[in-house]
C-alpha cells in the first residue's frame, strides 16, 4: 500500500501563499492539510480613523489583481453609509470597469497560471516557444481586460478615478467607441482561447463534490455588481446587509485567513457558483460557450470553475458592448462626483472575479471611519478546499506522489485563490 | 556576456507590482531576451536559488520575513525593491500607527494570540537589509520597470527622477488639485509616475515617497496660500508613509 509524503510549501501560480500537506502510511491517510500561512496585513484596523474619501485607495491595496473589485465593494459602501445615490451613467461605466476586470483576471488565470498545466509545462515561459499563437491570443485578449480598465480608471490597477458619487474623471464618447471596437475584435480570441481549453477538458480530473455555491442573483441579468446573495442550497435570497448571516466566519488553526460555512461544513464562491446560480441568463454567445463545454447548471467539479472562467469572460464582453450602446445612445455627460462627510452605516457588494465579496464600513459625523469588516472570496473557498482535499485524496491515494501533488495543486488554483487579499479579516461581531 | 539571473519575491502585500510585470504583455517576451527569470512563484513552478538579480515586493512584517530577506540579500549580487510597500512601507505602515495589540484584537478578536497570526511592526525591505536600486509606486510604472531591467542588465545605473510630481503635473496641463481645495502631496512626492492620479482628476497620495530633499517651505507656503495647514499635509502623507 501506497506511502505518501507531500509537503508542498508555497503552491506555485496562484496569488498569495499556500500549503498543500498529505500524508499516509500503507494506504491510511494521516493527514490532509490545505494551509494559509501569507502574513497577515490588518486592512480592517488599517481604516480606521480614516476619512470616507480615502478608503477606496487604501483598500484597493487590499488585492492587486482584484483591485478594481475592491474599490468598488468599498465605494458602494461608503456611498450606503452616507445614503449617496449614484447618476445611471456612473453606474453603468463602473460595471463596464468591473467587466474590464473580469476579462484581465478570467483571461490571466486561465491563460497563464492554468493553460501550463492542461499543456504539462512548468510556466508559460517554455509556452511563448512550443505554443507562441496561443501566447499571444492570451496576451492580446488579457491586453483588452486592461486597456478597459485604463480607460474607466485612469491605469490598470489601483483605479484612481472612482471617488464617492462617481468619477474624477469621465472617459469620452470616442474612447468608448474605441474599446467597443477593440471589445469585439477580442470574442474571437476568447472564442480561440475556449477551443483551447476544450481540446485539454480531458486533462480536467473527473471529480465531483455536492456543494453548497453561493453568488449574487437578481432577476434583470447575469448580476456580478447588484443584486442579492443567492445559495443553491435555499430559495430564499439574503439581503447583503446580512452578510454575516451567510458567510458564518471562522478562525481554522490552518490559516491566518478566516473560513466560513453556511448550510454544511463549507461553500464554494467564484465563477462556477454564479454559473450555477444564474446560467439560464447567460446571453448567447456566452452560453454557447457553455454548451461547447457540456457545462451544466449543477455542476460540482470544482476543476470546472476554470470552464466557467471562460463562458464568463466570453459573457462580460457581450454585456459591455450592450452597455457600450446603451452610453453612447445617450451620450457620456460631464458629472461630478459630490458627497460630503455624515455619519452612517453601509454595505457594499461585488462579486470578484474568484467569488462574492463583502465590505461594511461605518463612519462618524466627520466622515472618519470607526469600523471596518471585509469578508473575502478567497476566506470564503479556504473551507471548501480543504473539504475537497479530504473527499479526493482517497480517491487518488494509490497513484504515484508526482501525480497526487500535481491532482492537488491544480485543484487550488482551479479556485483562482487570492491568498494575500484573504488574510485580515475582521471578527464577525460587528455591532 | 550571459543575461542576469533574475528571482522575483513576495513577502506581504497585494501583488499588483509583480501584476505590473504580467501587464507588460508582449514586451515580457522581449525582456526574455536579456534577462533570465529563475524563480518567481506567483508565475512559475521552476525554482532556483542561483541569481544575481532578487526582486523584492512588499513589506516585512514577521520575524521570519526578515530572516528570509537576510538571506536574499546575501545570495543576491543586485537587490531591487519593487514597489511602495517594499521601498517605503507603503500602506502595510498604517498598522504601525497606534498599539500592535490593538491591530490584532480588531481583526482576531480572541484569536488574536494565536501563534501563526503573529506580527510585528512593519518594515520596509530598506529597514532591514541594503537595497541597491528602487523601484517606486503603489502600483509601479511598467515602463518605468522596464526601463530600470534593461539599465540593469546592460550594467547602467538607472536614472530616477529627483523633482516633484508638480514639475509633471504642470507639464500634464493639469489645473492644480489645490484650485478644487483638494491635499495633494504633488509638492514633495518623487516624479515618475508622468503624474498620473492628477491627470485623472484625483489628488497625489504620495506612493513614490519623498523626493531626497523636499522643499518643506515650498509646501508650507502652498498650504497657506490655499488656507491648509502642515498637519492636513502629514495626515495625507501617512496613508502611504511618505
Amino acid at each position: 500500500m501506497a506511502n505518501v509524503d507531500i509537503n508542498v510549501k508555497h503552491v506555485t501560480r496562484v496569488e498569495g501563499h499556500g500549503n498543500i500537506r498529505v500524508k499516509a502510511s500503507d494506504g491510511t491517510i494521516e493527514k490532509v492539510e490545505w494551509q494559509v500561512p501569507e502574513a497577515p496585513r490588518f486592512f480592517e484596523a488599517m481604516v480606521k480613523g480614516k476619512s470616507y474619501e480615502d478608503i477606496q485607495t487604501i483598500v484597493s491595496r487590499i488585492c492587486g489583481i482584484c483591485s478594481v473589485t475592491h474599490s468598488l465593494a468599498a465605494i458602494k459602501g461608503v456611498e450606503d453609509a452616507l445614503g449617496i445615490t449614484v447618476s445611471p451613467q456612473t453606474d453603468k461605466l463602473r460595471i463596464l470597469m468591473h467587466y474590464a476586470e473580469q476579462i484581465e483576471s478570467h483571461v490571466l488565470h486561465v491563460g497563464y497560471l492554468v493553460a501550463p498545466d492542461l499543456l504539462g509545462q512548468k510556466s508559460v515561459v517554455p509556452l511563448v516557444a512550443s505554443h507562441p499563437d496561443v501566447v499571444k491570443t492570451i496576451i492580446t485578449a488579457h491586453k483588452t481586460g486592461n486597456d478597459g480598465m485604463e480607460l474607466i480608471g485612469g491605469r490598470m490597477t489601483h483605479p484612481v478615478t472612482v471617488k464617492p458619487g462617481g468619477f474624477s474623471k469621465l472617459p469620452t464618447n470616442q474612447e468608448l467607441l474605441g474599446y467597443k471596437k477593440q471589445l469585439e475584435a477580442t470574442i474571437p480570441l476568447l472564442s480561440t482561447i475556449a477551443d483551447v481549453v476544450l481540446s485539454l477538458a480531458g486533462k480536467l480530473p473527473a471529480f465531483d463534490r455536492p456543494t453548497e455555491y453561493i453568488s449574487l442573483t437578481m432577476p434583470e441579468y447575469y448580476t456580478f455588481y447588484h443584486g442579492k446573495i443567492k445559495s443553491t442550497d435555499i430559495d430564499e435570497l439574503t439581503d447583503i446587509h446580512q452578510f454575516e448571516s451567510v458567510a458564518n466566519e471562522y478562525v481554522s488553526p490552518q490559516s491566518t485567513a478566516k473560513w466560513c460555512k453556511w448550510h454544511r461544513e463549507s461553500f464554494a464562491v467564484g465563477a462556477l457558483a454564479r454559473f450555477n446560480n444564474n446560467a439560464e441568463q447567460l446571453l448567447p454567445l456566452a452560453k454557447s460557450v457553455a454548451e461547447k463545454f457540456g457545462l451544466k447548471k449543477g455542476n460540482c467539479n470544482p476543476y470546472f470553475n476554470n470552464v466557467a472562467q471562460v463562458v464568463e469572460a466570453v459573457q462580460v464582453v457581450e454585456h459591455s458592448l450592450q452597455l457600450i450602446d446603451d452610453l453612447l445612445t445617450a451620450g457620456i455627460k460631464p458629472e461630478k462626483p459630490v458627497s460630503k462627510p455624515k455619519a452612517g452605516e453601509g454595505v457594499g457588494c461585488v462579486e470578484a472575479p474568484r467569488g462574492i465579496l463583502y465590505h461594511r464600513y461605518a463612519f462618524d459625523d466627520d466622515g472618519k471611519c470607526i469600523k471596518a469588516n471585509i469578508c473575502i472570496p478567497t476566506g470564503q473557498n479556504h473551507g471548501n478546499i480543504q473539504k475537497d482535499f479530504e473527499a479526493f485524496v482517497p480517491q487518488i491515494i494509490d497513484r504515484p506522489q508526482e501525480e497526487i501533488t500535481l491532482l492537488l495543486e491544480m485543484l487550488v488554483r482551479s479556485y483562482d485563490p487570492c491568498i494575500s487579499c484573504s488574510t485580515h479579516f475582521l471578527n464577525v461581531e460587528f455591532v | 556576456m550571459s543575461k542576469p539571473r533574475v528571482a522575483i519575491f513576495d513577502f506581504a502585500c497585494c501583488e499588483g507590482c509583480q501584476l505590473q510585470i504580467v501587464n507588460l504583455e508582449a514586451e515580457i517576451v522581449d525582456l526574455l531576451s536579456i534577462i533570465e527569470p529563475v524563480q518567481w512563484r506567483e508565475g512559475m513552478s521552476d525554482h532556483s536559488d542561483d541569481y544575481d538579480i532578487a526582486i523584492i515586493e512588499g513589506s516585512i512584517t514577521r520575524p521570519e520575513d526578515e530572516e528570509r530577506i537576510r538571506k536574499i540579500r546575501e545570495k543576491a549580487k543586485i537587490l531591487v525593491a519593487l514597489g511602495a510597500c517594499a521601498t517605503i512601507g507603503g500602506v502595510n505602515k498604517l498598522k504601525n500607527h497606534g498599539p500592535l495589540e490593538d491591530m490584532q484584537k480588531t481583526v482576531y478578536s480572541k484569536d488574536f494570540s494565536l501563534p501563526h497570526l503573529a506580527t510585528m511592526q512593519t518594515k520596509s525591505v530598506a529597514d532591514v537589509v541594503k537595497v541597491d536600486v528602487y523601484i517606486h509606486g503603489c502600483p509601479i510604472d511598467k515602463k518605468e520597470f522596464t526601463y530600470i531591467i534593461r539599465c540593469l542588465g546592460a550594467g547602467k545605473t538607472p536614472n530616477i527622477p529627483d523633482y516633484p510630481v508638480c514639475v509633471e503635473c504642470k507639464k500634464a496641463g493639469n489645473i492644480c488639485r489645490y484650485e478644487y481645495n483638494e491635499i495633494c502631496l504633488g509638492p514633495v512626492i518623487r516624479a515618475g509616475c508622468g503624474a498620473k492620479c492628477p491627470s485623472n482628476g484625483f489628488w497625489c497620495f504620495g506612493c513614490r515617497g519623498f523626493v531626497d530633499d523636499p522643499n518643506v517651505n515650498a509646501a508650507r507656503d502652498v498650504m497657506e496660500k490655499y488656507g491648509k495647514t502642515m498637519k492636513d499635509l502629514e495626515e495625507k502623507l501617512m496613508l502611504f508613509n511618505t
